[in-house]
C-alpha cells in the first residue's frame, strides 16, 4: 500500500458524489438518507463504520502502529428545512423551520416532503390580491403553508420533514446547491478516507442535528477521545455587492476563490493556534491558496468538540459558500479542491509533535 | 401523466417573456399543426391556427385566444460579477430571494437572485420586504465573462422545474397562462372528429402580461364573429377565500360583468349544464383583466366571453393547478364550438341586445 497515496496535482473533487449528497435530503433530525449515502461510500476505505445513539456515522482507519495520535475530522450530515406541524386543508400545512432561514427566502419555493420526497410549494399569495400596505411588509413565516395539492392527504403526516427541492448544477467554477453547508465537507471527509497515512489513528465523524446546536458533535467527540479535531464546514461568504456603491464592507469575512478558510475565532471556539499554524506552515510550503476566516459570528461543529471530555484542540476549515441556509447556495470548485489538498496534507502530516509547545 | 400533461409541462420549461414569445410559440406551434388546417404567425408574434367550417360558403369565425407570454426580469446593468434586474409584468420582489433563474445571454447562464444576508447588516430587515434595487443576480461568472455574455435588455426567466402532485395537480412558473394554451389544445383534440359549421381560430396571443398587445392585433387582423378569452383565475388558498377565488379542481370559470356578453354567458352556462360539467360564476364587476379587455373593442367591437381556470398562487415562481380543469376548459369550448350553427348569430344575439 505504500504506493497508493494519490498525487496532490491530480485530486479531482468527487463532483458526482456532491451532486448526489447535495440533492439528497437530511433535515437536522432526519438524516437517514445522507447516512446510507455516507455509509456505502466511506465502508470500503474504512475499518469499523457505526452508527451511534444520535445517528452520528462514526468510521475509523487504524493506524499501522500502536499509540498513534488520534486525529478526528468532522462534518455535518444535517440540513436546515422544515416540518409540517398543522394541517390547513385542501392539501396544505402550516410549518416551522429547522434551523436558522430567513423568511424572507421561501415564497414560491418549492419543497419536497418526508420519506417519498413528495413536491409541495411554499405557496404565496397573488400580487393582485395583495394590499399596499402588505406589499410592504415581509410575509411572516407562520403566515406561508406547504401545498402539496389537494390530492396527497393519504400520503403526508404531521411531523414530517421538508427542504428545498433544488437540484444540483455547475457552470464552470461556480458550483450551485441546495445544502452545500456542509455536503461539501461530507463528500470531502468520504474522498479523505481513501488516503492511507498509516500512522494515525483517522476518525470520521458524519454529525447530525449541526444546524440545531451542535448536538451530535458532542457525542462524537466523546466517544472517539480524539487528540486533535479538524471540522470541515461551510462558511458564510460575504464577498457581494454592497448595497450603496461607495458603503465599506465592514463584514468581509471570507471570498470565493480566496482558498479554504482556517478559522481563528467564531462564536463558538477560539481555534488552536497550534493547529491554525500548523496547516498555514503547511500552505505556504506548499503553495496552496489559503485564507482566514476573519473572526466573528457563527460556528461550526468545534464549538462542542473542543468542549468535550478534557478539551479536544480544535480548528474549523471551511470551504466558503455564498447565501447559507437558502435554496441554493453558491461554492467554487476550485477553493473545494484546494481545500481537499490542504486536508490531505494534514493528513499525511499531522502528529502529536504539532501538540507538544504548549498551547 | 398524461400526453396534455407532458406538453404543459414541456411549455412551463420554455422560457417565452412578453415580447419575446417565440421559444414558447414553437412549441405550441408544434402541437397544434396537426390539429389545425392553416398555421401562421402574426406580425407581433401571435400565434393563428385555422380550423375551417366544412362549408364551402362564407361561415362566420369564433376566436379562442389565451396569451403565452410570461412575467419574468430584464437584465438592467451589470455591476462587478452581478446583474441587477428590472421586472416584465408585474412581479411581487417577495417571491424573489433564493429564486433559480436562466439569463438568456448570448447563451443560457443559470443564476440566483439573491441579497445581502441579514446577519450581514447594521440594522435588521427581516421585517421588510426585499426592496427590488437591493437584489442581484449571481451566476458564478467573472466579471469579465459577463460583460461578454451578458448586456442590458437581456431576459431573466424564473428556472422552476414543473412538478406533478398527486391525485393530478401540476406547478410550475406560467401557468398563468400556459394552462389555458393546454386548455384550448384539448378543445382542438376534441374537436378532430367534428366537421364545424363556423371557422375557428385559435389564437396563441403575445405581450398579455404588457399592453394586450397580441389580443388586439389578431382580433383586428382576423375579425372574429365572437372573441372568448382563456385565461386563470385565482383559485382558494390556505388564508384567501372570497368571492374573488374559486375551489381548485372544481371546474372553470364563466365570467359575467361588462366584458362579457350576455348571451354568450347564457349559452355557456347552459351548455356546462347539459353536458354536466361542473363551473363557477365569475363576478367581473368592472373588467375581467384578460385579453378579453382588447378583444372588445377592436374594430367596430366583438361580443366576447371569458373562461377562467383556477390556479393558486398566480405570478410567484410556483402556481398551482388542475388538470382536471384544464380538460373541463377544453371540452367546454369544444362543446361551444360544435354548438355554432349557421344561423346561430343570427339567433344569438337577435335584435343586437345586450
Amino acid at each position: 500500500m505504500k504506493n497508493s497515496q494519490p498525487k496532490l496535482q491530480n485530486l479531482r473533487p468527487p463532483l458526482t458524489l456532491l451532486e448526489r449528497l447535495s440533492n439528497a435530503v437530511g433535515v437536522s433530525g432526519d438524516e437517514e438518507e445522507i447516512r446510507r449515502i455516507v455509509m456505502e461510500q466511506i465502508r470500503p476505505f474504512v475499518d469499523e463504520v457505526t452508527v451511534d445513539a444520535l445517528g452520528n456515522v462514526l468510521a475509523i482507519k487504524h493506524a499501522a502502529e500502536p499509540d498513534a495520535a488520534r486525529v478526528m475530522f468532522a462534518a455535518h450530515m444535517d440540513e436546515v428545512g422544515f416540518m409540517l406541524v398543522e394541517e390547513a386543508g385542501e392539501g396544505s400545512y402550516a410549518f416551522e423551520p429547522v434551523g436558522g432561514i430567513d423568511q424572507r427566502q421561501l415564497l414560491g419555493k418549492p419543497v419536497l416532503v418526508g420519506k417519498d420526497h413528495l413536491p409541495g410549494v411554499i405557496g404565496s399569495k397573488p400580487i393582485h390580491l395583495c394590499s399596499a400596505e402588505e406589499l410592504h411588509q415581509a410575509v411572516p413565516q407562520t403566515n406561508m403553508h406547504i401545498d402539496l395539492g389537494p390530492g396527497c392527504a393519504s400520503k403526508v403526516k404531521i411531523g414530517n420533514f421538508a427542504t428545498f427541492a433544488t437540484r444540483f448544477q455547475r457552470n464552470g467554477d461556480a458550483l450551485f446547491g441546495k445544502a452545500l453547508d456542509d455536503r461539501l465537507g461530507v463528500a470531502t471527509l468520504i474522498e479523505l478516507a481513501r488516503l492511507n497515512p498509516g500512522n494515525l489513528e483517522i476518525l470520521f465523524a458524519f454529525t447530525v442535528q449541526e444546524e440545531i446546536g451542535l448536538r451530535g458533535a458532542r457525542v462524537a467527540a466523546y466517544d472517539f477521545q480524539p487528540d486533535m479535531a479538524f471540522v470541515v464546514d461551510s462558511t458564510p461568504a460575504f464577498d457581494l455587492p454592497m448595497v450603496q456603491e461607495d458603503e465599506e464592507n465592514t463584514q468581509y469575512n471570507t471570498r470565493l476563490g480566496g482558498g479554504p478558510a482556517i478559522y481563528l475565532s467564531d462564536a463558538g471556539t477560539i481555534s488552536d493556534p497550534r493547529l491554525v499554524q500548523f496547516m498555514v506552515r503547511l500552505a505556504e510550503e506548499h503553495r496552496v491558496p489559503f485564507q482566514f476566516r476573519q473572526p466573528g459570528g457563527g460556528g461550526t461543529d468545534a464549538g462542542a468538540i473542543h468542549l468535550t471530555r478534557s478539551g479536544v484542540p480544535s480548528v474549523s476549515i471551511s470551504i466558503p459558500g455564498r447565501y447559507a441556509h437558502t435554496p441554493i447556495l453558491h461554492a467554487s470548485l476550485e477553493d473545494w479542491k484546494n481545500t481537499l489538498v490542504l486536508l490531505n496534507l494534514v493528513l499525511l502530516h499531522a502528529s502529536r509533535s504539532i501538540l507538544t509547545p504548549d498551547r | 401523466m398524461d400526453k396534455i400533461e407532458t406538453f404543459l409541462q414541456s411549455l412551463l420549461s420554455a422560457p417565452g417573456l412578453s415580447g419575446f414569445e417565440e421559444p414558447v410559440s414553437r412549441q405550441i406551434a408544434d402541437a397544434w399543426r396537426p390539429l389545425t388546417d392553416e398555421l401562421t404567425t402574426s406580425p407581433m408574434g401571435s400565434l393563428h391556427g385555422l380550423r375551417k367550417a366544412a362549408s364551402s360558403t362564407p361561415r362566420p369565425s369564433v376566436m379562442i385566444a389565451a396569451h403565452m407570454d410570461a412575467i419574468g426580469l430584464m437584465v438592467k446593468e451589470i455591476q462587478g460579477a452581478f446583474l441587477k434586474v428590472s421586472r416584465i409584468g408585474g412581479v411581487d420582489p417577495r417571491v424573489l430571494p433564493g429564486q433559480p433563474v436562466l439569463v438568456h445571454g448570448r447563451r443560457q447562464i443559470p443564476g440566483i437572485i439573491q441579497m445581502i444576508p441579514d446577519r450581514f447588516l447594521k440594522t435588521s430587515a427581516a421585517g421588510s420586504p426585499p426592496d427590488l434595487s437591493r437584489l442581484f443576480v449571481d451566476t458564478g461568472c467573472t466579471e469579465k465573462e459577463l460583460r461578454q455574455l451578458v448586456q442590458p435588455g437581456d431576459l431573466v426567466s424564473f428556472a422552476s422545474t414543473p412538478m406533478h402532485h398527486e391525485g393530478g395537480y401540476i406547478s410550475g412558473h406560467s401557468l398563468d397562462n400556459r394552462a389555458s394554451v393546454a386548455a384550448i389544445t384539448v378543445c382542438l383534440q376534441e374537436l378532430r372528429r367534428y366537421q364545424l359549421e363556423w371557422n375557428l381560430w385559435c389564437v396563441a396571443t403575445v405581450m398579455e402580461e404588457e399592453h394586450l398587445l397580441g389580443a388586439l392585433t389578431s382580433t383586428f387582423a382576423l375579425k372574429p364573429e365572437i372573441g372568448i378569452a382563456v385565461d386563470v383565475t385565482f383559485a382558494e388558498e390556505p388564508g384567501l377565500k372570497s368571492y374573488t377565488t374559486f375551489p381548485l379542481g372544481k371546474g372553470p370559470t364563466i365570467g359575467i360583468g361588462a366584458n362579457v356578453h350576455p348571451a354568450l354567458h347564457r349559452k355557456f352556462t347552459q351548455i356546462a349544464e347539459e353536458i354536466d360539467l361542473p363551473f363557477a360564476i365569475e363576478t367581473m364587476p368592472r373588467g375581467s383583466g384578460t385579453d378579453a379587455m382588447a378583444i372588445q373593442i377592436t374594430a367596430s367591437g366583438v361580443p366576447t366571453m371569458v373562461v377562467g381556470i383556477p390556479i393558486r398562487y398566480m405570478h410567484t415562481p410556483y402556481e398551482l393547478t388542475s388538470m382536471a380543469d384544464i380538460r373541463r376548459t377544453g371540452r367546454l369550448l369544444a362543446r361551444f364550438v360544435t354548438s355554432l350553427e349557421e344561423d346561430t348569430l343570427a339567433t344569438l344575439f337577435a335584435g343586437g341586445d345586450r
